[in-house]
């Protein structure tokens, strides 16, 4: 077994912790950044509910030990808004009632975000099938489609 | 569930990378590529592997190029990389429109085509593709280097002729001729889930004959493979729903179906006729 000091750059911020290396990526943002945006579901790849941005791609943290992070650009959900202005993703997703208990909500925030900056002018059906990566228990989705299409058009105009 | 502890080693080139395994693969030591299937598997303690050698960070196994008429694809790609347009010609065709099938969006991301021919899961689509396509997997120890013909690779369920202390370090694919249609059906119960079955079918039409004719059914057995009895029912044969439903039917007849809880071999069966016609008559589209 082997332990590791490991520089992460989180959020535009470099810290330095000391982790086992089975520790997943998630539970290093959890347990030793007090980053507690990314969730733990199933800690097995299916719902997403842990999903951060590294090096610009969506990744489930669960699936990444946090070794393997080291040197890497890490975004999480608590990097979104911007000086108290929430992300047009953020935005879009409080005013179509996207969120319900709220659990699968960062996950699907970092991955709908990413997907977006890689190519923003995805049509309906590519977004429908970035949207169905992560799993939501709770909004039957429609709101979810809803706001990523608000948001896709937003975040066009941003740019 | 957590992973159980492990030794972590990152070497920067692929020497190197032999190296170390060599030293660790008896004490299953293993490689981790893009870690989608093997982290789940730690997770649940199914895999407790004592020493992850990983390759992430070896530059030289980036390459993704058609040289020579074959594409090489090596042990860095991953599954994102295979859109539209990012290989030429119908074998780019076919990798763009199995691509999307595999997993979800995030998951192709990180995971690997090499990494999914390691793993060897019966349902992979990549194996079903590397199957049809007469794959060959370059495979690395500190023996040397060995090629190893897609049809002597598989040996069972996610088992393979690899041995321990072997690292694929490419796959190489002869490309399909210019003129060549493809079709690619899988079933799954849910978005992404890994499929029932699945067909993946290459032909050319010459003076309105089928020629070349390729059928790989993955998903169905322990592991894919090309079922040539179905390929006798293309071969010559005038393309349409005739040709196709013998070939179909071919197909359902000569597969010998896995069995689990949900899913009896009838089923299965029924699964690779329909996944079989509707593959050929998506090449015709
Ligand atoms: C939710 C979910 C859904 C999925 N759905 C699908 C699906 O529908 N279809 C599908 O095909 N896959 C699916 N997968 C699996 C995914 O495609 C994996 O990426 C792939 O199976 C393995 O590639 P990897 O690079 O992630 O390999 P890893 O997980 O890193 O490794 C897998 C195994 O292969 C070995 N290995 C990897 N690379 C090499 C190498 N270069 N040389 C020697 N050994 C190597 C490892 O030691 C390990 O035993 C899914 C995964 C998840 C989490
Ligand atoms: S917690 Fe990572 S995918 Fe569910
Ligand atoms: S809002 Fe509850 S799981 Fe999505």
């Amino acid at each position: 077994m082997t332990r590791h000091t490991i520089q992460l750059k989180i959020n535009e911020q470099t810290r330095t912790i000391s982790v086992d290396a089975r520790k997943t990526l998630l539970d290093a943002l959890r347990e030793d950044c007090n980053l507690t945006g990314a969730h733990a579901g199933c800690e097995h790849g299916v719902c997403g509910a842990c999903t951060v941005i590294v090096e610009g791609e969506p990744v489930r943290s669960c699936l990444m030990f946090a070794v393997q992070a080291e040197g890497k650009t890490i975004r999480t959900v608590e990097g979104l808004a911007q000086g108290g202005a929430l992300h047009p993703m953020q935005k879009a997703f409080t005013e179509q009632h996207a969120v319900q208990c709220g659990y699968c909500t960062p996950g699907f925030l970092m991955l709908t975000v990413a997907a977006l900056e890689k190519t923003p002018d995805m049509d309906d059906d590519a977004l429908r099938e970035v949207v169905a990566s992560n799993l939501c228990r709770c909004t039957g989705y429609e709101n979810i489609l809803a706001a990523v299409r608000i948001a896709a058009d937003d975040m066009r105009r941003r740019t | 569930m957590k992973p159980a502890p492990f030794t972590y080693h990152r070497p920067l080139n692929i020497d190197e990378a032999a190296r170390i395994l060599a030293d660790v693969a008896e004490h299953d030591g293993r490689i981790i590529a893009g870690g989608q299937s093997l982290a789940p598997m730690m997770a649940f303690r199914v895999a407790r592997p004592q020493h992850l050698v990983d390759i992430d960070e070896i530059v030289a196994l980036d390459v993704l190029c058609i040289e020579d008429a074959t594409l090489r694809i090596g042990a860095r790609v991953r599954h994102s990389r295979f859109v539209p347009g990012a290989i030429a010609g119908p074998t780019g065709e076919i990798f763009a429109k199995v691509m999307p099938n595999i997993a979800n969006y995030s998951v192709r991301s990180r995971g690997t085509f090499c990494g999914s021919l390691a793993h060897a899961d019966p349902a992979s689509e990549w194996c079903a593709l590397a199957t049809l396509l007469d794959a060959e997997i370059i495979a690395r120890s500190v023996r040397g280097e060995r090629r190893i013909p897609v049809s002597a690779y598989f040996d069972g369920a996610m088992s393979t002729t690899l041995a321990p202390d072997e690292i694929i370090i490419e796959a190489r694919i002869p490309v399909l001729r210019e003129e060549t249609r493809t079709g690619f059906y899988e079933f799954s119960r849910r978005k992404g889930d890994f499929a029932i079955a699945m067909a993946i079918v290459a032909f050319g039409v010459e003076n309105g004959r089928i020629t070349s004719p390729r059928v790989s059914v993955g998903g169905a057995e322990a592991y894919p493979r090309r079922i040539r009895e179905a390929e006798r029912a293309l071969d010559g044969a005038a393309p349409g729903a005739d040709a196709f439903a013998a070939a179909a039917e071919a197909a359902a007849a000569a597969v010998d179906p896995m069995e689990d809880a949900v899913t009896d071999a009838a089923y299965r069966r029924d699964i690779v006729r329909a996944a079989t016609r509707r593959a050929l008559e998506q090449a015709m589209q």
